[in-house]
Order: structure tokens, then C-alpha cells, then sequence
């Protein structure tokens, strides 16, 4: 206590008011529905889609799935009644996530030892025994199938790498990077606006890009009828998904 | 253009135009062999072509045997991995891999580098040898 010069008690200073951060608030700003939970625009009964998503609830609550994009690294261990230790495990990185409800999959791609080689996983497996991700990132695209067409060096990843550390509320970051392509051919014409890919850094002449984009269909994005708006359905089962992982 | 050219043989692939793949390994398929056998690294002017495969079918997956010419001989081998996409949890590789194996199941080289699926050690009993000087497994 402190003693003041003139002997009387001094006046009672009420500690600072503490600082609340509500950090659920700030989570709930951004928040990320895994894309298999949207159900295919399609004629069957919604309650085969609600049981779907009751079971992938249940798996969710005992096996951990974190939140990845097509882009991030990942080191995914298997049960294999093959391997040594009967787990084996794989890094690479997500190149494609594909399928709706319980098969949803997700390819990883690695180059060892000059050797491309990628695994599709099945997300709700219960072969799978832990999915880690080392650096969760997104890219210019959502399908990096090109990466197969591209120099090895932006495929190869080092098996031993150290998780990156990111805070919680970060914004993902978008890897920007433009990848250099081995020579045509390609298995596709990736230069064709139908693939609309932003990640490649063509170095093809003026006349193959013009000629590429003869096949440009420029109406197809003002197709009423190809429209398939998700955003009221992402909401309802955004709710329903967080307050069942939440019991 | 400023890209090397290295003159191995499994450099062909990359020279003629390449078809999607197809159905894994069936005759007439150029393949990348794998160990580092004296046979399937000299250069030639060919590259190695499946003219058989040891099945019912006539098209070869992991873990089949094939007749491959290479240099003009005949020699066996076999299919450690293909582009063709195959089961879920299962690699995919981005060549067709192929290890030359002799007639009664010994490898004829001494050591494989490239990864090696793990669904091949199911089949312990025959291919042993050839799993014993493999290195990686993926």
C-alpha cells in the first residue's frame, strides 16, 4: 500500500478495466464449411443428405479433420496391414478435392526421388489416422491438376518439414505463385479458357493464346440455368453442423 | 528450348506424343524401367515395349508380370506402378515403372530407387527379392 506524504489514506484507485477479447466473436466472422457438406444440386430426398451429414458429424467428433484448401501440405498416416509399423504416412500437396457426403477425397501430390506420385484419400476413411497440416495456404485456383505438366520443382516437397505456425485468426494467405511448365504437349490444353487457370505463367507465343481462346464461351457465366446458388443452404447447414460438434 | 535432354531411354516418353492414359499396361506400351540394371539403363534407340502380359486379361496392373523388348531381347518384368489411376489410398505414379525380373523371379538389378507401392508386399512369397532391393516405399 502506498504511503503518502501527508499521512492520510490514499484515494482508493480502482484497478483498470481488463480488455476483453471476445475471441469466439472474432472466430465467428470467418468460418469455414468443409465443401463436402454442400449438398449436389440434384432430385434426391434431402434426408439422405441430412443422414450423411449426421454420419460425417460423428466422425468429425472422434477423428479431428482440420480445415485445408486445395494448395495446402499435407502429411496424412494410414492404417496399412502392409507397412512397417503397420502405419505409413505421406506429404504432399492437395491438388484436388473432389465428391460430396461421405466419399469425399482429396488427391495429394509429392515428387520423390524424381518420381511424381499422387494418393487420393478418402476424408471419412477410417483407415486414416491422423491428417496434419504443415502449411495451409490457398492458390490462384481451386484444381492444380496442371502441377502435373509443370517442372518438378513446384511438386516436390520435403517429406521431414516442420508444421508452418500461423495464429488463429489470420487470414488464409493466397500463394500467388505462377508455375513454369515442362513443354507442350500437356495431358490438357491448359492455356483454353475453359479451365480458367490463373496459375500458370504461359510462355507460349501470342498467336497459340489467340488462338486458345477461340474456344471461349463467354455467355456461360450468365447462364441463369447453370446457377447454383449455395449461399442459404451453406448457412442452414453451417448452423446445424456447428451447434451438433459443439455437444 | 534451354531445357537438358538427357539421353537415357525413358527420354522417349517425352519426345513422341503422349496419349492419356489408357488401361495401365497392355502391349504395345512403352514403360520406364526402374532398377539400375545394365539392360535398362544403356541407351538405345528404341524404347522398352510390353509385347505381353502374363494375365487373363490382356491389360497388366500392379504387381503383374509382362514380356518386355528391350535392345532387341526379350526379358520379363515387373509392374511396380502406372499412370492409371487405381484403388483410393493407392499411389499413382506419373510413368509407368516396370523392374526386370529373370524367369524364375530374381530381379536382374541390384537396387531401386524410384518408390514402390506397398500393396506389392502382400505378395511376399514370389516377389521377395524384388521387394528386398527396393528403398522406398510409398
Amino acid at each position: 500500500c502506498r504511503i503518502s506524504s501527508d499521512e492520510k489514506p490514499a484515494k482508493f484507485q480502482p484497478p483498470p478495466k481488463p480488455v476483453i477479447i471476445d475471441k469466439q466473436k472474432q472466430r465467428e466472422e470467418r468460418r469455414f464449411l468443409s465443401p463436402e457438406f454442400i449438398p449436389p444440386r440434384e432430385r434426391t430426398d434431402p434426408l439422405k443428405f441430412y443422414m450423411e451429414r449426421k454420419d460425417m458429424i460423428q466422425r468429425r467428433k472422434v477423428f479431428n479433420i482440420p480445415e485445408f484448401y486445395v494448395g495446402s501440405i499435407l502429411a496424412v498416416t494410414i492404417a496399412n496391414p502392409y507397412a512397417n509399423e503397420k502405419t505409413s504416412r505421406f506429404v504432399g500437396i492437395c491438388i484436388q478435392r473432389g465428391g460430396k457426403g461421405l466419399g469425399a477425397t482429396f488427391v495429394l501430390r509429392n515428387v520423390i526421388e524424381d518420381q511424381g506420385v499422387e494418393i487420393r484419400y478418402e476424408l471419412y476413411s477410417p483407415r486414416i489416422q491422423a491428417i496434419e497440416v504443415l502449411k495451409l495456404e490457398k492458390r490462384l485456383d481451386d484444381d492444380l491438376m496442371y502441377l502435373r505438366d509443370a517442372l518438378p520443382e513446384y511438386s516436390t516437397f520435403d517429406v521431414n518439414m516442420k508444421p508452418v505456425s500461423r495464429l488463429d485468426h489470420e487470414e488464409i494467405p493466397i500463394n500467388t505463385l505462377q508455375v513454369r511448365m515442362k513443354p507442350k504437349p500437356w495431358s490438357k490444353r491448359w492455356e483454353r479458357p475453359k479451365y480458367n487457370i490463373k496459375g500458370i505463367k504461359f510462355e507460349l507465343p501470342e498467336e497459340k493464346m489467340k488462338e486458345a481462346q477461340k474456344w471461349n464461351k463467354p455467355w456461360l457465366e450468365f447462364d441463369m440455368l447453370r446457377k447454383y446458388d449455395t449461399s442459404k443452404i451453406e448457412e442452414e447447414i453451417w448452423k446445424e453442423v456447428s451447434e451438433e460438434l459443439k455437444k | 528450348q534451354g531445357l537438358l535432354r538427357r539421353s537415357v531411354s525413358h527420354s522417349f516418353l517425352s519426345f513422341a506424343s503422349v496419349t492419356g492414359a489408357c488401361q495401365a499396361i497392355q502391349k504395345l506400351t512403352r514403360v520406364r524401367v526402374v532398377d539400375n540394371s545394365a539392360l535398362g539403363n544403356t541407351p538405345y534407340h528404341r524404347p522398352p515395349k510390353c509385347i505381353h502380359v502374363y494375365n487373363k486379361k490382356g491389360v497388366g496392373k500392379v504387381g503383374d508380370t509382362i514380356l518386355l523388348a528391350i535392345k532387341g531381347e526379350k526379358k520379363k518384368a515387373l509392374i511396380v506402378g502406372h499412370k492409371m489411376p487405381g484403388p483410393t489410398m493407392t499411389p499413382r505414379f506419373d510413368s509407368n515403372n516396370v523392374v526386370l525380373i529373370e524367369d524364375n523371379g530374381n530381379p536382374v538389378g541390384t537396387r531401386i530407387k524410384t518408390p514402390i507401392p506397398y500393396i506389392l508386399r502382400q505378395r511376399e512369397g514370389e516377389f521377395s527379392k524384388v521387394l528386398a532391393i527396393a528403398r522406398n516405399f510409398v
